[in-house]
């Protein structure tokens, strides 16, 4: 079966998407996302959907779960480059991501992320 | 109706052996009536389409099919087509455009008297069909003429819409949208979609929706707004909303909206400044030229 490659980045993790997001697929993202956060003891999770230009309820909601998951795990996560289309397709589903952080792209996620890594110890 | 029956007809043998009486009687009655505009309408004109919608008229009804939706009268009604959006265009009124048609009844219903002196029968028999006909002709002359109003109607909502939501770039990082009239969802949508993309294409992180000019905010403009906020948030960047009148801030509170965790400025100067202080750009003399001390 497919799998959605993660990337380590020293204390990060990397995840892009770049295929179109069924069901299943994002199911095993969250289960393999976990798993690697909790071996890897990592501090924060970089979720790039620059390619996902269809996003539906479900795949919403699983990327509040992942960011929620990753917070119980002690890891932020930051999702960045998302289309105009899929902000506004969220927010009329009635999904705002609330507590998700964002970024406009993988760099300014990623000092983002350094910057809450720093202020956190 | 009886519309299916054959016209068996004299009708078209009529227009075309008195073709010549009825287009000057015909162009008599036009320019004679009260719903003649010789203002927009040259009389050569005039009669150059008179003269035509005969020709293509006589085409049709010798194709021998009455029923005037149907294939041989494709051309009858692309002429009246054209001819009703020239009119609409010129400034004709809807029933001016409609009595072009009409008004052909009585030179018509005239020659077909002369023609069938005698057979009252066939005679009311052929005035029904030709009735019959030169009222659908008009009411389809109406319909187009409505339509082409529609038409220039969209295409104007369209370029309203457009041209009353630019997104400027205050800062580098920063953008401004100054909204001017009322939100509703159908805006909301456009300024939403120009705003996320001028952020993809520009990378700016902080966006300021200025609302003075909007007049009244009530729960539905408050929600488009915050709808805009969290999707601006989700690609990335901050909003601060400016430009809140006091009885605007008024009106919010009493509505129980809940604007959150919205950063919310009263000018858009103020939006301005917070929005450098978190970008920790400067302007070039030291302080930037805002009113009040921060």
């Amino acid at each position: 079966m497919e799998r959605i490659p993660i990337l380590k980045m020293g204390p990060y993790l990397l995840v892009t998407i770049q295929v179109d997001m069924h069901d299943q697929l994002a199911l095993a993202l969250q289960d393999d996302l976990t798993n690697r956060i909790a071996k890897e003891r990592s501090r924060g999770v970089l979720i790039d959907i620059s390619s996902l230009d269809v996003v539906d309820s479900f795949i919403g909601r699983m990327i509040a779960n992942i960011s929620g998951m990753a917070r119980v795990l002690d890891a932020d996560t930051v999702v960045v480059g998302m289309q105009p289309s899929v902000a506004i397709t969220l927010v009329e589903l009635g999904l705002p991501l609330e507590g998700v952080h964002t970024a406009l792209n993988v760099e300014k996620g990623m000092a983002r992320l350094q910057q809450k890594n720093g202020t956190r110890h | 109706m009886t519309t299916t029956e054959t016209i068996s007809s004299r009708i078209p043998a009529v227009l075309r052996t008195s073709e010549r009486e009825i287009l000057a009687e015909w162009l008599k009655a036009q320019l004679a009536a009260d719903h003649s505009r010789p203002d927009l309408l040259k009389e050569a004109d005039l009669r150059e389409q008179s003269r035509e919608f005969l020709s293509v008229l006589r085409a049709a009804a010798e194709g021998g099919a009455v029923e005037v939706n149907g294939e041989a009268w494709d051309e009858v009604r692309d002429f009246l087509a054209q001819l009703s959006r020239a009119r609409a265009q010129l400034g004709f009124s809807p029933s001016e455009t409609a009595m072009f048609v009409f008004s052909l009844k009585q030179p018509l219903f005239n020659a077909l008297r002369r023609e069938l002196k005698g057979d009252g029968e066939a005679l009311a028999r052929e005035l029904w069909s030709a009735t019959v006909a030169l009222d659908k002709l008009g009411l389809y002359t109406t319909e187009i003429y409505q339509q082409s109003r529609e038409e220039v109607i969209g295409r104007q909502q369209k370029e309203l819409l457009e041209l009353s939501t630019p997104v400027v770039e205050l800062w580098q990082d920063v953008l401004a949208l100054p909204l001017v009239g009322t939100l509703d969802s159908n805006r909301t949508q456009v300024v939403m979609e120009s705003l996320l993309q001028k952020i993809v294409q520009s990378g700016a992180s902080i966006a300021i929706i200025d609302i003075t000019g909007v007049p009244t905010v009530d729960t539905l403009v408050a929600q488009h707004l915050l709808k805009t906020v969290a999707a601006t948030r989700l690609m990335g960047a901050d909003c601060i909303i400016s430009g809140i009148r006091p009885q605007i801030a008024q009106t919010i509170v009493h509505l129980g909206v809940n604007l959150g965790e919205v950063t919310t400025k009263a000018t858009l100067a103020d939006a301005f400044e917070v929005a450098l202080q978190r970008t920790g750009a400067q302007l070039g003399s030291g302080r930037p030229p805002v009113r009040g001390g921060a």
